[in-house]
Order: structure tokens, then sequence, then C-alpha cells
């Protein structure tokens, strides 16, 4: 199989790590050969955040570049749009409508661009998730991240519960519950 | 059993099935991980943060000294601090083996500066592994020993942050069993005085030529033979970019052994190739060894020294007829720095000293972050410790009233690492600065590791607890002052009187991390739209939950975490909590 290339962005704080990790736990179930570029560091203080996943049967570089990525997950939506020029022409967005303001909007210096799903929808097939509020409804504001990804999985054609299986393995058991709910909402959008 | 693993993880693996019983690591992005890792090992390996790289270094000396496999894992600029004891190690050499696992940082991820540590092989001579992924972490860390204990030399392994934070597939084995090695006084091998190093240099030279003969066979050098004209020399995470750009169209050596180099496996290489490309991140380093030996080849003039590379410029670099334009447009976007997390003590901290208008001399951590708009409150930044000991200096040529409105700002962790020596120059050369540690109780920036001031070892399990104030008393400085940043009055009362006196002076600005587990506040700040005269004062802390929307002030809930310093900053009590 050629490779698979899944980007997963955000604001450091969102949770990306964990989404990252779970999408690596499935593709290795799958048999694949995996790479996964994580960021650590000063970035993940609230500054723009880039994870990269990809897989197939064999897979060099951790990184995807520009036009690459079949898929992005999207955190942010701000942070969707800084990376539409990685997806492929055609390929898939599932973008969380959260807006969060960057410092230079903040104190005026930018401001925070209008129409930004518009824009992601003219180069890629874009699904929009209220993550924020259906993590909210499941009890715990902290599993956005499993709820965008729950609405990944649904197009991945890969079974519902070997997801559910690679999420046990992979989320800490004392919040395995309210992640699995998260990730049935995610799924039912 | 294959597992996914993040490079870092894949070393400590590697170091635990090679038998190592002794890590000491002070953290630095991106080699952190490595030490946490080995935390899970603790019936077989010793782990611990040390307070500095130095130490770090000198206490895995010593456990190698003593006959026991041991490491030392740091960033780029760590292998500065523990320079030291690495070049004369070299002379002494290793007994049981000793790793210094170094990662640097292009692109500038983390780090204030993009130095190769490659440099530091060549100059301490000492040989230097580079792996490419996780599964070569693993193997690399366990040649690295072999190596060690057969030359007897420290042996140093780079990595870079794509390859400790990237995560692919390693093949676990067991741990072998590495019995201690014999310790034997022997004066002749272990104490560096000119006597014995004198002798000790000759046998660095000579081990010099083994490892260099070593290199021409060693299977961590490979040569991928397509039976192409295009050769391409390369190593650590470029071969996998240059694999993905070029796959099995050119032919590849890559050096898993990034020094001593190959003489003749080169020039076999480079003999096939009509043209040779050098892909090496950072400095000309495989290149100016290739050139010295006479080879042509293009390198850094097609290439570039900065930052990361990628599949993308390799290919356009080699087979540039196929690069196809994207006419896509690259969306104006905003960009987001990273910034102080909201609920950060340090926020109170860099208001009060942007408020008074002072100069700062800044550090290396999370608080570097007070250089960033809109506190902008920090001046200069070199390395770890700087803060105390620049700020010295600089009161030094401009006098008193210059240093009336001169403090240094500092973590806990970092004053522990050398802050310390700085503040011992400030007491005993006549010094008269006024320095802020700024103890959140963690070494936050790079992920929360315990240090000697929070009273818990790597494991977290209780520990001896330096006593700040008292410590900065017993160096000389009569006035320590603990303060809470964020009672802003009383703080800015207490910089005011500190700054201006005409001896040495430590404010301890007491608060503990925002992200700490146990740091806990109720409900969430929200702005009363009554009251509130839209003066806009609680957007000059710079917290990322505020903001202003068109014409009021807005509150991000799911951002806040209810510290509440904006409602001590709002002169008019418009700023309340929910959920109280």
């Amino acid at each position: 199989m050629s490779t698979t290339s899944i980007m997963i962005t955000g604001v450091g704080g969102q949770g990306t790590l964990l989404a990252v990790r779970v999408l690596g736990n499935m593709a290795l179930r799958q048999g694949y050969d995996v790479k996964v570029s994580e960021v650590h560091g000063m970035s993940q203080r609230g500054g723009s955040v880039v994870t990269y996943l990809r897989y197939g049967d064999q897979v060099y570089s951790p990184i995807i570049e520009k036009g690459e990525a079949d898929v992005i997950l999207a955190f942010e939506k701000l942070e969707a749009l800084r990376c539409l020029p990685y997806v492929k022409k055609g390929g898939r967005i599932v973008v969380n409508n959260q807006k969060i303001d960057p410092m230079p909007v903040i104190t005026g210096a930018a401001a925070y661009p209008e129409g930004i799903i518009e824009k992601l929808q003219e180069r890629a097939e874009v699904s929009v998730v209220p993550a924020i509020r259906i993590a909210e409804e499941v009890g715990n504001a902290r599993t956005a991240n499993v709820v965008l990804l729950g609405s990944y999985a649904k197009s991945s054609g890969i079974p519902k519960e070997e997801w559910i299986e690679v999420l046990r393995e992979t989320v800490p058991a004392r919040f395995i519950d309210v992640n699995i709910q998260a990730f049935e909402r995610g799924y039912q959008i | 059993m294959k597992k996914l693993m993040l490079g870092n993880e894949a070393v400590a693996r590697g170091a635990y099935e090679a038998g190592v019983r002794f890590v000491s690591s002070y953290p630095g992005t991106p080699s952190t991980e490595i030490t946490e890792s080995i935390v899970q090992y603790k019936d077989d390996i010793f782990a611990e943060w040390a307070p500095n790289e130095k130490v770090a270094c000198e206490a895995a000396s010593g456990a190698a000294m003593a006959g026991a496999r041991a490491m030392t894992c740091c960033k780029h600029v760590g292998l500065n601090v523990m320079a030291d004891p690495v070049f004369t190690m070299s002379y002494i050499g290793a007994n049981g083996g000793l790793v210094i696992a170094v990662a640097d940082d292009p692109g500038m991820h983390s780090s204030q500066n993009e130095q190769d540590s490659r440099h530091y092989a060549k100059a301490a001579k000492i040989p230097m592994l580079e792996p490419s992924d996780s599964g070569e972490c693993r193997d690399f860390t366990k040649a690295a020993f072999e190596l060690s204990e057969q030359y007897d030399t420290p042996v140093l392994l780079r990595l870079s942050t794509r390859v400790s934070h990237s995560q692919s597939l390693v093949e676990l084995a067991e741990r072998e069993d590495i019995p201690l090695r014999d310790y034997q006084k022997d004066i002749a091998k272990n104490v560096m005085m000119p006597g014995n190093a004198i002798k000790k240099h000759v046998v660095v030279e000579e081990r010099q030529k083994n490892l260099a003969a070593l290199a021409e066979t060693s299977p961590l050098n490979k040569v991928e033979d397509n039976g192409s004209s295009i050769g391409v020399i390369t190593s650590g995470i470029s071969y996998l970019y240059a694999k993905e750009a070029l796959g099995n169209r050119v032919n590849y050596l890559k050096l898993g052994m990034a020094y001593p180099m190959p003489e003749k496996l080169i020039r076999d290489f480079a003999a096939k190739c009509e043209k040779l490309y050098i892909v090496e991140e950072l400095d000309p380093f495989i290149e100016e060894h290739v050139r010295a030996l006479g080879i042509g080849c293009i390198g850094k003039e097609q290439f570039t020294m900065l930052y990361e590379y990628s599949a993308a410029m390799i290919k356009k670099a080699v087979f540039p007829e196929e690069v196809q334009s994207d006419s896509f447009e690259t969306p104006n976007a905003p960009m987001r720095p990273p910034v102080l997390c909201p609920g950060c003590p340090h926020r109170g901290t860099f208001y009060v000293l942007k408020k008074l208008g002072l100069t700062v001399s800044g550090d290396i951590g999370c608080y570097t972050l007070g250089a960033t708009a809109p506190l902008q409150s920090v001046d200069s930044v070199i390395c770890m410790g700087a803060s105390v000991s620049a700020a010295y200096g600089m009161a030094k040529v401009r006098g008193a009233e210059f240093n009336k409105k001169l403090v240094s700002v500092i973590g806990d962790s970092t004053f522990m690492h050398s802050g310390i020596t700085g503040l011992i120059d400030i007491v005993y050369n006549h010094g008269a600065n006024t320095v802020i540690i700024l103890d959140n109780s963690i070494t936050g920036m790079t992920g929360h590791q315990d240090n000697p001031l929070s009273g818990k070892d790597i494991y977290g399990n209780p520990a001896k607890q330096v006593d700040l104030e008292l410590l900065c008393k017993a160096i000389g400085v009569e006035r320590v002052v603990v303060a809470d940043p964020f009672d802003i009055k009383h703080f800015e009362e207490v910089v005011k009187e500190e700054v201006t006196s005409d001896e040495p002076s430590v404010i301890i600005a007491q608060r503990p991390c925002a992200l700490l587990k146990y740091v806990k506040y109720e409900g969430k700040c929200a702005a009363d739209p009554e009251k509130c005269k839209k003066c806009k004062m609680c957007l000059r802390i710079g917290c990322p939950a505020i903001s202003w929307k068109e014409d009021h002030i807005e509150i991000d809930e799911t951002q806040c975490n209810g510290c509440g310093l904006c409602m001590n900053v709002c002169p008019f009590g418009a700023i309340g909590k929910e959920g109280v």
C-alpha cells in the first residue's frame, strides 16, 4: 500500500499527542510500517503544534510535505487554515469549530481571518465538528480531541470496535469511559 | 515483539538492553524523554536528574570509571555545559561503557541556537554514532556501549529533534547481563595531570586511527548500490528525507558513524558516481571531510546550513525537472507564537517589571516568553544561568543608577543549574544586583521534571529539598524576600524596595506552575460589562484567555483557569468569578 499521511494540528495543550498515539497504534494494528513525528518543548506552550502520522508498507520520512496530506485533523480553525497548503487537492479536513485567538489577535496586531471554512472547502472535503460542545455534553471538555478522532474514524473504513479497542490500549484506564463516550458521539456525526 | 516508540524511548530501551546501570542527566528538549523513559527500568537502572549537565556527565563518568555501563543525556547546548569532563574523559577512557546522548535541534523548535554537535566529536576525539529512526536508536545505543568498552572511550550518540521525537517501530530484546568490571586504582590512567595526560594523548591518537579503520568496515556505515550514476552521502534524519525524495534512483552511503569517517569507503563510493551529493543538516561536516580527500561533491552550495531539511528540498536539488509547482497560495494566517499559559505565575512578575520599566536580564525556561508581546519585559537571554552574571556585568560598567533599574529573572531549576555561581560573583565582587528567582516548584519548559528545590527525586519519591532562602543567605546575600507574584501590589512594593537597595538582594517569587496537578483555582473569571470601563488594563497581562471583542472584554472560559490575576489588575473591580 502506498503511504497514507495524516496531519494533526492544533494549539499547544489541546491534546493532539493523544490523538496521534491512537492513530499510530491503529496503523500498527493493521500491520503497517508507521512513523509519527511529535512536537515537544516550547511550542507546546500555547503555540501552533503540528504532528505528523504516516503509514504504509514502508515509510521513510516522518514528515509530511506540502500537498501530501491525505487528511488533516484540525483542533482549531486558524490552525486548519495555516496547514491548508499541506492537504492534497481533494483531501479531507476534519476541523473543530473552536476559535482560539492567538496573541497577535489579542494584542490587536492582527485580525482573526474570516471565512476559514469556505477557504478550506476550496481545496478539500471538510467536516466541521462542534467538538468542545459535544465533549462538554459527555462531561469532560478535554475529550474534544477524541470527539474529532471519532468523526474521522467513521470514514476510515476501519470497524468502530477496532478503534475502541485501540482507545482502550492507549488511554489511561481512569479516563477510558468518558473517552469512549466522546468517541461514539464523534463517530455519529 | 515490535513496538512503536519515540527515538528517545528507543535510546532508553537500548540502554536497558545493553545492561546500563546508571543514568544521570539534566532535562533539555529534545533529549528529555530518554532519561524519563529510563525511570520504567528502575529495578535495573539508577536514574537521576542532576543539577546540571556537567555534574550529570561527571557522575556518569564516575560510574563508568567504577566499572558500570553508564549514560548521560543532554541537548546540544547541554553538551557545552558538560564539555569540560567530556574532553578529559576522552583521555581517561571508559572502563565500563560511557555513552553521551546529545540531541541537536535543527530549526530551533525549542532552543536558543542551532549548533552542530558533530564538531564536539572531532574536537574531543570521541567516536560519534548517528541513528536515523527509533529502530536504529536502540541498535546504535547498544553498539555505542560495545564500542565504548572495546576502544576504552566515551561514545557520543547524536540525535536530532526529528529522530528524538519521531515514533517508529522497534524490535525489543531482553536485557543483557553485563557484570560490573573490576575497579582498580590506576593513577596513570585515571589521574589526568600533565605527566599522565602527555602519555594518554598518544593513546587517544592511536585510538583515533583504529576507529577510522573500523569505520571502513563497520556495519554502521552502509552502502546501498542501486546502480545509479548519482551518489548521496548522508546520515541521521537526512537519510530518511533523501530516501523519501529519491527512492532507489540513486546510490547511498549512509554514515551511521558520524565520526571518525572512513576514507577508502568514501573514495570507492565516489568513484562509482558521476555526481556526488552530500545531504546533511546544519554544518558541512561530512562535506569538508570529503573535500579534504580531494573528492568533488555538491554540498552546501546547493543545500543550506540553515534549519531543517525536507524531502521536497532534496528532490528539488537532485531532480529539479520533476518538481511540479503547486499554484496554491499560502493563506494569510496570523502567527501563533508560544505564550505563557493561562494562570502562569510568571505573568504577575513580568507585569510588575514592565510597569516599573526595569531592564530585565532573562534566562532559559518558560519565562523566556516574558520577552514576547504584550509583556515584552525581558531585555536579554544568553544561556542557562546568564541572567545573574550578565546583569552583574551590566551593573559594573553602567554604575549604581543603572543597577537601580535592573533585575535578573531566573527559574528555580535554572538557578540551581548555574545561577548560583553568578550570585556568588555578585556577593564576592561587591555587586549590588537584585535577582528574582521565579520559584514555580518544578522544571517547567521541559515538561515538569523535579529538581533539588522541588522536594522529590526523578521517581517522585521524597528527596531532601534545598532551602533556597538559607542557601542565598549562606552565600552572603543578606536581603532575601519571599513574595507572591500574584499579589501584584505587594510584589511591586518589594521589587521597588529591593532594586533601589545598594547591596545584593534576592526576591523569591513563589507560586507553583499552573500546570501542576495540585494547582486548582476555583471558578472562572468573567468581566462584568456594567462595571467595565473598557480601559483594557487586563489585556496588558497578556493572558491568552482575555481578548477584546469589538466593543467589550471577553474571557474565554475554555482557556481561563481561574487564577484571578486579571481581577487583581482591574482598577474597577469589573472582573469576578463565575461558579464560586
